[in-house]
């Protein structure tokens, strides 16, 4: 197959940045979306020009390190996958495929299609815990979890952390993030605890951040690779509604 | 000589731990504040270490390569976790947890280690339930288990398949709420390119900043090394595509021994090698063998129409199909050790019965779990994984077998460590994958969460201080020391030569010429012969590499080509280093196999007389010979046999 490749070029944070066409040719359909890349970046780098950065690590849909808007879609036009989960069968032989970084101004542009999110981790440091030290813990299975509860848990826990749903967001929101975490841990004893002063620090925390706030477009759960349902966010708004009253 | 001192305690070995705990020294709360820690690496090791350390109240500092400690690759770890906790009530014991890890390892691991590994085990279940990790449960509320290979009882914890992801979370969340604590002081897309030693001891590490190439100093009283394996030696293995050994190998070149290089785990099920441009290998789960059936076709004629995609699987009958492992090792049946697993594959595709187009794979069937307990049980227990497949494969697993085969996954061999995780180099730590203690020579399945786990949360925060206890009166190390700058100076000499070369290959293309070596030389299946051709080889390429290699771009920027250059360098010289101990390992043993040693019916035959010792190198210096030491092993509490998984 062959693509034409619209790429975003942006030297670092402060240059200007603006689309490239490349060429790509013979690749299989088999091959995946960042092996194609890899091609490009081969191929690049012997024409004696600059490879195009990209963020990638696990290739396996796991770590969340990849990104990518393809075409206008976070990662890609195919469902419940990573970009780096992506194949080229999934496009048109002779295809014009656009590719930039996450856009928002939460995720600043660190060069070509690699973007900042450490806002996640700090996120996460506000409260996305539960305040327990190593040792000293209760026998495992002294609180018995009904199934259910930890199945929806770990529906929300499912979450990598990539920021697609802030990318896709109109309004750059991190609520589906946010609520991915503060709900996988409210549904189980041990997190149940600290959950409102958990909602209220992470919301006040992404809310400082730059990150916008959520009116429901539902954006981020269909762009989600791993699925996680909006219906998480009804909970936050739940937990972060009751923490207000209380106060 | 330098001394290789194990330090395991005296006494029986179930109270090894208990007499070595009591018997090492603390530090006071007020001393901790004053002591900082370097970890390297945010994996379970890493994470968990970190995490634990700033609650006792150590100055820590962490460093990762990723934009985030979340994306170690612990994350991508599908099973499980193993642990002793007999909840099932099928006779589980410590005892027994260490006695199928000692054996699984083809008893290549020191005992006392893998005996403490076990006790430790049960903590880790309970801490990772109390920080809010989802496992699996049972519809009593209870916590379900799995089996895994190499054991014949269920022991494995599970998160659906992504039981690292899940552990990782629980760490890192313990690490963020250190960090916002600020006893955690965290460096994300930081790369350690050198230690620092001062006086004989580890004072602190040179890292390039990834987004600016800035090089930095950071000192410290000690420094962990949490670093992962270095499979990606093989080019295509199922690490990560950061995943590296540069940290480790660092270390060796400052003097820090380095055990078993050899032992790398060739894991038998995962997708297939599909094309030259393949960048990875993706693993499927070793427990879809709790349920999946492997097999090959028994007639030549079927394979032929397979590869030639005139027949599914699907429609070979079932007096047709060879369920080898069934039929090799009746006891264990599909849930063999991994090693044993693979290498069966490869017999059987050697002998011509491989299926796909390239003959190099064979199938994974669900279809008898199918019929026995419904699509949608199948599809609860492996629903991501049966995903996973389809999307790389286009094959829906539900209605075809998958299609498997054997791949570099993880490495037992690592820096050499002694009881107390500490190297050859005092002050400098190394612990999950990065070191070499616990695995012998082949990794159980779920037993690399286990490990990071055991080391981060429940064997370091305690022998670290041990050894801190004598350096309380150490003021801040002075970074501005001539031992920093000359460490900074190497490394900018070194990214400086990098660039000066100019060459014509790119850094993968040299990189793939070394996997290729690796894979048909020092992988499943080795020989005197073809480990020598392998030293040669690697030494030819590693010649072309600092002769021909292109690095395009600056230090000064964000530059993924100059970070996989210095990765692939380090590279070249720990592939001879495989080669080299591979080629002194005159026996066959868990993932190594040397074709010269093998029983009549083709399995792995280990000399106890001659081998049953940790091969341990030093470093002489560039174009020097390593130097090779042996620490004896001896086993006090469980008698050595041949593995035998048939009866």
């Amino acid at each position: 197959m062959n693509f034409k490749l619209k790429i975003w070029r942006q030297a670092d944070a402060k240059a200007k940045g603006g689309f490239e066409i490349y060429e790509v040719n013979d690749i299989s359909e088999d091959t995946s979306f960042l092996e194609m890349l890899d091609i490009l970046n081969n191929n690049l780098i012997h024409e004696g020009k600059e490879p195009v950065a990209f963020d990638h690590d696990c290739r396996e849909g796991i770590c969340g390190m990849c990104s990518l808007h393809i075409n206008g879609e976070a990662h890609g036009p195919d469902t419940e996958v990573t970009t780096c989960q992506l194949h080229m069968r999934k496009f048109r032989d002779g295809e014009t495929i656009t590719i930039e970084p996450w856009r928002s101004a939460a995720f600043p542009v660190i060069k070509d299609l690699v973007v900042e999110r450490s806002a996640f981790d700090k996120i996460l440091q506000a409260g996305g815990f539960v305040s327990v030290n190593t040792g000293g813990v209760p026998d495992a299975n002294t609180i018995p979890v009904p199934r259910d509860d930890a199945e929806e848990s770990m529906d929300a826990a499912a979450c990598i952390g990539c920021g697609a749903c802030v990318a896709t967001c109109k309004n750059g929101s991190a609520m589906l993030f946010v609520a991915a975490r503060v709900s996988s841990l409210a549904k189980l004893p041990q997190g149940k605890v600290e959950t409102l002063q958990r909602a209220k620090a992470m919301i006040a925390k992404m809310d400082e951040l730059g990150f916008g706030g959520c009116t429901n477009t539902r954006a981020c759960e269909a762009e989600c690779p791993k699925s996680v349902s909006i219906s998480h966010i009804a909970r936050l708004n739940r937990k972060f509604l009751t923490a207000k009253f209380k106060d | 000589m330098t001394k290789i001192e194990s330090r395991v305690p005296q006494g029986p070995i179930t109270e090894k731990w208990s007499k070595h705990k009591a018997d090492i020294k603390v530090v006071s709360p007020a001393n901790k504040r004053k002591l900082d820690i370097i970890v390297v690496g945010t994996g379970l090791g890493g994470a968990s270490a970190a995490a634990s350390l700033g609650e006792l109240g150590y100055n820590v500092k962490i460093f990762c390569i990723s934009d985030s400690p979340r994306r170690a690759h612990s994350i991508a770890a599908q099973g499980g976790i193993n642990a002793a906790k007999n909840y099932q009530n099928d006779n589980d014991s410590v005892f027994r947890l260490f006695y199928d890890t000692v054996k699984g390892g083809d008893y290549r691991a020191r005992e006392a280690n893998v005996y403490r590994l076990a006790e430790v085990a049960n903590n880790i279940i309970d801490q990772c339930v109390a920080q809010g990790v989802p496992f699996a449960r049972d519809y009593g509320g209870l916590l379900a288990n799995r089996s895994f290979g190499g054991a014949q009882v269920s022991r494995t914890f599970y998160a659906r398949g992504q039981t690292g992801q899940q552990l990782l979370l629980g760490a890192y969340a313990a690490l963020n709420r250190q960090i916002a604590k600020g006893t955690v002081k965290s460096y994300p897309r930081h790369e350690m390119l050198d230690l620092v030693m001062m006086d004989g001891k580890a004072r602190g590490i040179i890292t390039r900043n990834l987004v600016t190439g800035e090089i930095e100093r950071f000192g410290a009283h000690a420094v962990v090394i949490a670093t992962g394996g270095y499979g990606n030696v093989f080019f295509l293995s199922t690490n990560a595509m950061n995943s590296n050994g540069s940290a480790a190998w660092q270390c060796y070149k400052k003097g820090a021994m380095f055990a078993n290089p050899c032992f790398t785990q060739i894991h038998p099920t995962c997708i297939p090698v599909h094309g030259e441009h393949q960048s990875k290998l993706t693993l499927m789960s070793e427990s879809l063998r709790n349920d999946g059936r492997i097999w090959v076709p028994k007639k030549k004629e079927d394979v032929e129409k397979l590869r030639a995609r005139l027949k599914k699987a699907s429609e070979i009958a079932e007096e047709d199909r060879d369920y080898y492992l069934e039929r090799r090792y009746p006891a264990f049946g599909n849930l063999v050790p991994r090693d044993v697993a693979s290498r069966a594959a490869k017999e059987r595709c050697d002998a011509g019965f491989g299926v796909n187009e390239t003959g190099l794979a064979v199938f994974l069937d669900f279809k008898t779990a199918i019929e026995r307990l419904g699509k949608d049980v199948i599809k609860a227990r492996y629903g991501n994984l049966f995903q996973m497949y389809e999307k790389i494969t286009d094959v829906d697993p539900y209605e075809e077998p998958m299609m498997i085969y054997p791949a570099v996954h993880y490495t037992m061999g690592g820096i050499w460590v002694d009881y107390n995780l500490m190297t050859t180099i005092p002050g400098l730590y190394a612990i999950g994958e990065a070191n070499f203690s616990d695995h012998g020579a082949n990794r159980l399945g779920a037993s690399a969460l286990m490990q990071g786990l055991a080391d981060g949360y429940f064997v370091l925060p305690y022998t670290i201080g041990d050894y801190l206890s004598h350096d309380i009166q150490t003021p801040k190390i002075d970074t501005n020391a001539p031992e920093f700058a000359q460490a900074e100076k190497n490394v900018r000499e070194r990214i400086e030569k990098l660039f000066s070369i100019k060459g014509k290959q790119t850094v993968d293309e040299i990189h793939k010429k070394l996997g290729h070596i690796m894979w048909e030389n020092v992988g499943m299946a080795r020989s005197k012969e073809s480990l020598e051709k392998a030293l040669v080889e690697i030494r030819k390429v590693r010649k072309e590499f600092w002769a021909d290699v292109k690095v395009p771009g600056k230090n000064e920027e964000f530059n993924q080509e100059l970070e996989k250059a210095l990765r692939v360098a380090d590279f070249l010289e720990q592939g001879e280093l495989m080669a080299r101990d591979a080629l002194q390992r005159n026996e066959s043993c868990g993932g190594h196999f040397r074709v010269e040693y093998q029983t009549p019916d083709g399995e792995a035959l280990r000399d106890d007389e001659n081998f049953a010792f940790v091969a341990i190198w030093e470093y002489k210096g560039e174009n020097e010979e390593p130097v090779m030491y042996k620490e004896p092993l001896t086993f006090e509490a469980i008698k050595v046999a041949q593995r035998n998984y048939k009866d």
